[in-house]
Order: C-alpha cells, then sequence, then structure tokens
C-alpha cells in the first residue's frame, strides 16, 4: 500500500449547515452567540400524545435554492436533503464548482472524496403503518405475510424505500459534486460524523484524496425515532418549556432534545488550498477512536474509552493538554453523558480541566444525532475564527456534582487557537477532532 | 514515514454454505449452491421467494456465559456478526477476552474493529402488536400510537436496530477498545470496512483489527424492498440453483441473501512476532463512487467501479497482468453486471481476456454489506489451495460481456487477487491480495 504522510497538513476551506437554527452559517452562529434556542413543540407530525411533543426541527428549508436539477433529488428525505444544501454551502465557499461536467476549480475529481456520518431516512410512515395494520391478525398474533407483500407492492414507492438506506446523502453529494474519489459512509450512532470528519483527514494525510466532503446528516424526528428514544427515557420531557428543556450540565436535566440537520465541512490538502488560492478557515490537526467495550445501554463508569479517544487525539496533534483553549462538548444533558463526560475531561486535563471553557451547544441547537459532531466542529472553527467561545444556555441551575466552566448562558471573548470537539455515540463510540488557527509556519 | 504492512491472520464465515469458513470453501468447490425457498417467512406474496439462508444455530453457544443475557438485544444481523466474529479470532490465534478470559494476549486497545453493516430493518411481528393498538376506523392513528403503542414497544427495541450495534455486542465481548466503525454503504461496505481497517493498522492507529461485514437480508421489509426496486429475479422460482445467473445472457435479477464474513487484519511485524498464520497481505485498496441519475444501478460504462479497480492496483504497484484471479460483484441483475463487466475490462485492458473471473454470488446470494467480506475470505481460499471453483450459472455469457468467466474448476497460481464491490447509492471499492 502507499505510505502514509504525516506532514500532508489538512485544513478547512468550506463549510455548510442547515440546522434547526437556520440554513446557513452566519445565521445559526449568531443564534449561538444570543443563545437562541431552536427547540419547539414538533411540527413534522402529531407528536401530541408522545412523552416528548417537541423537538429542534430545520425551518423553512428549500432544497431548490441549492440545486439546478431539483428532479435528481426529488426522492430525498429529510437527511438526503438537507445535506445538498450544506453541501451547497460549503463548496460554493471552498470554491468548488457544482453541477457541471467542465469544473474550473483545479480540483482532479478522481481526488475529491466524500466522507458522512450519515443516518438512515424514516420509514415512510403512513405506507409502513397502513402495510403492518392491513397484514396483521390479531387473533393468531401472527403477520400475514402474502397480505403484507401484497398491500407493499400496492403503496411503497421503491425510491422513497431505496433512500433510506444511509449511504443515500452521499450519492446525493456525489450527483451534485462530481467527486470520483474515495467515498465512504459510517454510522456510529451520536459519534458518527466526527468519526467521518477524522477519517476523512486520514484520507488526505495519506493522499488518497486531496479534497474530502466530510460531515453528517440525520433526522430521527420521525415516530419510529421518537419512540425508540422515548423508550429508552433518553430524552427530556420537558413538554412545558420546550425552549428550557436541553439543559446540558444543569441539575434539573432530564435528557436531550432530538434534533435534526445536516453540516458539511471541505478538508483540503494545504498544498491543494494553496495551489487554488482558496481561503484557509481552519487547520485540523488530530483525531482519536475508541470504544467503551463495556455495555450497550450504558458509558464506562470511569469514562475509559471517552479518555482513551482524546488521549489518542492530543497524541496525534502532536499537542498537551495544556494547550487546548476550548472543548465543544458532548454534553447531551442525559444525567449520564454530562457527568461522565466531566469525569473524563478532568482525567484528562487534570489541573487545566477547570480552566478551560467546556460548552454545549446542543442547549440551543438539539441533538443532531448523526450530524452533531460535524455541526458542533463548525462552532469549532468559527470560535477560532472570531475569538469568542459559544454559552452552554439554560445552566441555570448548574449541577454541584459538575465542577468544570460550561461557559453559562453568556459567550465569552477569549483567544482560541486551539478547540477540541467530542463526541460519545450509543453502544459505547466515541471520537474526538481537535482543530486550530491556521498559521503558514507551524511552529510551537 | 512510510507505513506497516498488513496481512490477514483469521477469517471466519457465516453463510448460506455454512458456519464456518471451511463449510464455506468446501462447498463451493462442490458447487454446492446456498439458495432456496424462504423458510422465514411465508414468501408466496413475493415476486422472488428465494433466498440465502444461513443454517440454523444456537447464538448461546457463541456467546460467553456472562453476556447470555445480552442475546435479546441482538437483532438477526447481529447474531450473524457473533459467530463469524468468533471464528476469526478463534482462528487467528489471538486470544481475546471472549475466547478465554484467562490467557488474553493482545492489548484491548491495539485492537480496532470495523464493520460493514446494512440498514437493519426492525422485526415486524415485534412492532405489529402495538400498530394494532394503534388504529382508529381501520387507520393507522399517530395520536392513538403516541397514547397506547409506544408503550407496547419494546423499552430498549431501538438498541436491536443500530448498525453500530455489531460492533459494539462484538467489542464488548471480545474487549475490542481501539476505534470502532460501522461502515453503512450497502453492498460495498464489507469491502470499505476492510479498507479502512487495513488503513488503521497502516497508520499505526492499530496492531490489530476485526474487520468485514454482516446483513441479514431475509427479511419481509427488505426482501420486499429488493423486489419493488426490480432488482430480484423472478424466474427459476422452482429451480433455486438456477436462479442467481451472473454475467449469464439469462440474468434476470439477483438473489438475496444474509451472511457475515470477518477478516483478522494484523501489523505484519505483529503476526511475525507470534508466528500467527499468514493467509495474505492486503496489497492495494482503491475506492470512487458511481455517478448515475438512476442511482439504483451502477452507471452504464462503470466508470466508479473502473477508477477503484485501477487505484488498487496502482496502490499495490502490479500491473493488470499481475493479477491471477478476479472476484466481481457480480449480481445477476443484467445492466449492473454488463456495466461491470465492462469496466473491469477497461480496467485491465488486455491482461482481461486471460485473467480467471470467479463471481460468487449464484451460490453465496447477494449478502449486502456482507457479500464483500465473504469475496476476500474466498479470495484468500483460493489463494492458499491455488485453486479456482466455477462459478456456476454462467452458461452462455451475456452479449457484451467479454470477461474470462470460469465455469470449470481449476488449478492456479495465484499470487495476486482483486475483490471489486459496487452499491447502489454509489460507492465502490477494490481490494488486492498478495499471497503470503
Amino acid at each position: 500500500m502507499t505510505e502514509n504522510n504525516t506532514n500532508n497538513r489538512v485544513v478547512i476551506t468550506g463549510m455548510g449547515i442547515v440546522c434547526p437554527l437556520g440554513n446557513d452559517i452566519e445565521t445559526v452562529w449568531a443564534g449561538l452567540l444570543a443563545g437562541k434556542s431552536g427547540v419547539a413543540r414538533t411540527t413534522i407530525f402529531d407528536a401530541s400524545t408522545f412523552p416528548t411533543t417537541f423537538s429542534a426541527e430545520v425551518k423553512n428549508y428549500d432544497l431548490a435554492k441549492y440545486t439546478k436539477n431539483p428532479h435528481l433529488h426529488k426522492y430525498s428525505n429529510r437527511g438526503s436533503g438537507f445535506v445538498i444544501g450544506a453541501t451547497a454551502q460549503a463548496c460554493r465557499q471552498a470554491g468548488i464548482d457544482l453541477e457541471t461536467d467542465q469544473p474550473t476549480d483545479r480540483i482532479d475529481r478522481s481526488r475529491l472524496g466524500i466522507y458522512l456520518g450519515a443516518g438512515e431516512g424514516s420509514v415512510d410512515n403512513d405506507v409502513f403503518f397502513d402495510c403492518i395494520a392491513k397484514a396483521w391478525n390479531d387473533t393468531t398474533g401472527q403477520m400475514d405475510w402474502g397480505r403484507w407483500a401484497q398491500v407493499a407492492f400496492d403503496k411503497m414507492n421503491p425510491m422513497l424505500e431505496l433512500e433510506q438506506e444511509p449511504n443515500m446523502p452521499a450519492a446525493h453529494i456525489a450527483m451534485l459534486t462530481a467527486a470520483r474519489g474515495p467515498a465512504r459512509s459510517c454510522l456510529t450512532a451520536c459519534a458518527a460524523s466526527t468519526q467521518a470528519i477524522g477519517e476523512a483527514m486520514m484520507m488526505i494525510r495519506r493522499a488518497d484524496a486531496d479534497v474530502m466532503i466530510a460531515g453528517g446528516a440525520h433526522s430521527m424526528i420521525h415516530p419510529l425515532g421518537l419512540t425508540g428514544f422515548n423508550r429508552l427515557t433518553a430524552l427530556s420531557t420537558r413538554n412545558d418549556s420546550p425552549e428550557t428543556a436541553s439543559r446540558p450540565f444543569s441539575a434539573g436535566r432530564d435528557g436531550f432534545v432530538l434534533g435534526e440537520g445536516a453540516a458539511i465541512l471541505i478538508l483540503e490538502s494545504l498544498a491543494s488550498a494553496k495551489k487554488r488560492g482558496v481561503e484557509i478557515l481552519a487547520e485540523v490537526i488530530g483525531y482519536g477512536s475508541s470504544s467503551d467495550a463495556f455495555r450497550v445501554t450504558d458509558m464506562h463508569e470511569e469514562a475509559r474509552g471517552a479518555i482513551q479517544a482524546v488521549t489518542s487525539a492530543l497524541a496525534d496533534a502532536g499537542i498537551s493538554y495544556r494547550d487546548v483553549d476550548y472543548i465543544n462538548t458532548h454534553g447531551t444533558g442525559t444525567s449520564e453523558n454530562d457527568s461522565i463526560e466531566t469525569r473524563a475531561i478532568n482525567a484528562v486535563f487534570k489541573e487545566k480541566a477547570k480552566d478551560i471553557p467546556a460548552s454545549s451547544v446542543k442547549s440551543m441547537l438539539g441533538h443532531l444525532i448523526g450530524a452533531a459532531g460535524a455541526a458542533e466542529l463548525i462552532t469549532c472553527a468559527l470560535a477560532i475564527r472570531d475569538n469568542i467561545v459559544p454559552p452552554t444556555m439554560n445552566l441555570t441551575d448548574p449541577d454541584p456534582q459538575l465542577d468544570l466552566d460550561y461557559v453559562p448562558n453568556e459567550p465569552r471573548k477569549m483567544q482560541v487557537d486551539i478547540a477540541m470537539n467530542e463526541s460519545f455515540g450509543f453502544g459505547g463510540q466515541n471520537n474526538v477532532v481537535i482543530i486550530k488557527r491556521y498559521k503558514e509556519v507551524n511552529s510551537e | 514515514m512510510s507505513s506497516a504492512r498488513v496481512v490477514i491472520t483469521g477469517f471466519g464465515a457465516t453463510s448460506p454454505l455454512g458456519l464456518t469458513v471451511g463449510d464455506m470453501w468446501a462447498a463451493l468447490c462442490a458447487g454446492r449452491c446456498g439458495i432456496g425457498q424462504i423458510t422465514a417467512f411465508d414468501p408466496s406474496g413475493f415476486s422472488c421467494k428465494l433466498a440465502g439462508q444461513v443454517p440454523d444455530f444456537k447464538i448461546q453457544s457463541f456467546v460467553p456465559k456472562t453476556y447470555r443475557k445480552a442475546v435479546k438485544l441482538m437483532s438477526r444481523d447481529i447474531k450473524l456478526a457473533v459467530v463469524a466474529a468468533n471464528e476469526a479470532l478463534t482462528n487467528s490465534g489471538l486470544i481475546t477476552k471472549g475466547i478465554d478470559p484467562e490467557k488474553v494476549n493482545i492489548d484491548p486497545k491495539r485492537m480496532a474493529i470495523n464493520l460493514g453493516a446494512g440498514l437493519i430493518s426492525c422485526d415486524l411481528v415485534e412492532l405489529a402488536p402495538a400498530v394494532a393498538a394503534s388504529i382508529t376506523e381501520g387507520r393507522f392513528d399517530i395520536r392513538k400510537w403516541g397514547r397506547d403503542g409506544l408503550d407496547l414497544v419494546t423499552p430498549l427495541w431501538l438498541l436491536k436496530y443500530l448498525p453500530n450495534m455489531l460492533a459494539c455486542h462484538i467489542g464488548i465481548i471480545h474487549d475490542i477498545q481501539g476505534p470502532s466503525n460501522t461502515i453503512t454503504c450497502a453492498e460495498a461496505a464489507g469491502h470499505l470496512a476492510i479498507i479502512e481497517a487495513a488503513q488503521i493498522i497502516a497508520r499505526s492507529g492499530s496492531d490489530i483489527a476485526l474487520a468485514g461485514g454482516t446483513e441479514a437480508k431475509v427479511n419481509p421489509i427488505v426482501m420486499i424492498r429488493q423486489c419493488l426496486l426490480q432488482r430480484t429475479t423472478s424466474e427459476n422460482q422452482n429451480d433455486p440453483a438456477a436462479a442467481c445467473r451472473p454475467f449469464d445472457a439469462d440474468a434476470a435479477g439477483s438473489v438475496f441473501g444474509e451472511a457475515a464474513g470477518m477478516v483478522v487484519l494484523e501489523n505484519l511485524e505483529n503476526a511475525r512476532l507470534r508466528n500467527a498464520k499468514i493467509y495474505a497481505e492486503i496489497a492495494g485498496l482503491g475506492q470512487s463512487s458511481n455517478i448515475n441519475p438512476a442511482y439504483e444501478h451502477l452507471e452504464p460504462d462503470g466508470k466508479g467501479i473502473r477508477i477503484a479497480i485501477e487505484k488498487a492496483i496502482e496502490d499495490a504497484r502490479i500491473q493488470p497482468k499481475d493479477l491471477d484471479l478476479v472476484i466481481p460483484h457480480g449480481t445477476g441483475i443484467a445492466a449492473d453486471d454488463l456495466a461491470e463487466a465492462k469496466a473491469i475490462e477497461a480496467a485491465l485492458g488486455k491482461a482481461a481476456a486471460d485473467t480467471p473471473v470467479w463471481p460468487t454470488k449464484s451460490m453465496l446470494s447477494n449478502t449486502g454489506a456482507a457479500s464483500g467480506a465473504l469475496d476476500v475470505i474466498a479470495a484468500v481460499c483460493a489463494m492458499n489451495e491455488s485453486k479456482i471453483p466455477a462459478a456456476k450459472n454462467c452458461d452462455r455469457k451475456a452479449a457484451g460481456c467479454s470477461l474470462n468467466i470460469v465455469t470449470e474448476p481449476q488449478q492456479a497460481d495465484i499470487r495476486y487477487a482483486l475483490c471489486c464491490s459496487y452499491t447502489y447509492g454509489g460507492q465502490t471499492a477494490a481490494v488486492v491480495l498478495k499471497r503470503a
């Protein structure tokens, strides 16, 4: 196999987002700094009788704004549709031509790749439930599969069924950008898009690609998604106050708030970015991945996996824990995550732990599941750009057991040169990516 | 910095041709077909009533006593993966916590797991009572579901169907604490997972990795989707062994199935130090994308698969003529097979006419995310046995396909083998293996 080349520096040259606080970077960033909430009563379907009646939905998204060929994407669902907007924005910023056979952006298409942490699409709800209902025999407690097949053949749309596959967002990106480089899609629950970005960086370091379209897309705001999380009692049920329901690190936190969206970053080798003369937004310097190997339902009590992921990301970046200026936490607002994540940060950052601002934008965005890590890494890049750290909102009743600086309720102006993003997923998936203010000469 | 060499030191396969690699290889050599009438559910209303089904097994015998309670959280996909992982690790000689907790000889933090997984479909029988409790005047009533139906869904329901749960259960059983990823690129996922695992070892992210793919497609939802997309054959329903016909003039669609394929990848130095049996080396890797507005199909000239093959050959620093075996994706879907044949012919150039091509899905069925891993294992077996079994059901090559399909078993000295795959949605992959 070809050789690794860790001297290939990897930079970010474009970003795009479609999320509950808006459908472009600047609107979302302004919302986060203003402490706005993207959470409200669920409108996508009637959730009024569910244990949780609210969520963080994407609003006013119009796919046709981003493509000349909306017919190519007409079967897209929420996740695979949002990714088109996020990709189009990111490519525009990075100067990557879309929907053309003759790109002039000086990127060899066989060296333009895709790596997404993308979720499955919702089932075609009305049809799906109707097929089951019609085929179920209540007396025998059996499904009549002949009847099932008959109803399904009659009612299901083949392309809407296909579109539920988790690799479909990548299919849409390939059509949009003509990318012919390495293409992968992964799904490691809530840690997926951080993993995708980390592995995409590795592809550029390995010189398998010059440019990677990396990030995530997911929506689980649908009846089965909400059912699944409600049954796991993972969601907040603060139905009387949706905007304040996402309360990471607070004493009154009672679960996360389901969100949705897509977030895309353009990763590029420094050489390619310089050759093309595009603006460099930040440098990606470290990635760490681990698994708890503990329980499918719980995180490891001593945060074993989280500590390993952070430690290996720091080692990969070649920096000390003392060098990190800001941590964008996974901070879901579940009792377990926030205390174990705090334990992990204390273990790795030792005497410096309480001095490093560590906030959770999930307090405003909700939890974008597969897309969460990418959206949060974008906020890290913006924190570096503007030297300001977004707050953890709704932190009005701090948990006395949790002792870090979570940047409560107000953004903070401060110098940010190195920022770390943490993502943890069900089943013990831990992924961490570290980015840094870009400097021509890399000397520490 | 030069990267580490990566070798295969173990494998496991739970397939329609048996519960072990040995069973699978023996059946492939004997020309036995793993496809039959679907028994998992009554398929009479389906346009394709055939599938490749794994023989019965008791999952409890593959799970340590301390972990048996967790079996109830395992969907079919997870169970198949657990069985194949057990074989692969045992076969490698590595001792994990799941093999023997007293004699562990791996560093859990230096072991990775990368699996390809499918879109796991829920068990409708499990969901149906909740749906039945949510009907108002003959129609599904979402408000009633929220009030009454939802509580009938078992609390940990969601965890059975998250694709990463295959890797998580196996990781817990065998105490694998290094990088863990789940690649969800449908029929290309098995190869892509193996590629990623090899790259992690090459960059010293781990010393060992369990890699491969698993998918259980014999499920009414999955099957109906494939029927609806017209990817299944409705021919030869009474002659299952003749149903799946990759590259054949009478190809009329694919037959789907269930399987798990796992390989143990290892840093060459690590393998040598412990005197492990080395089955093959991962010599070259390639990836790309198809771009096709009809993204349920491969693009007509197969450009995305051609690029992946060319990159893998280049990565291995060999010439097309050095390849002694190609295992193509070959699904039995005529348009896709033709596009793939064109891509292989274009990538191999003059060498295409002489290079033996051995499609396996006529016997193993199309096992989705598992298929690439099964093919890698089959290629390694062929290398080590110096033998290429016959491809079944390619009696008369399809018009436009000039590949050298192996229709009679042959002795072969195989130094380099290529496996490739593609999927609806576009991702493509190619792996070049080198005999150890």
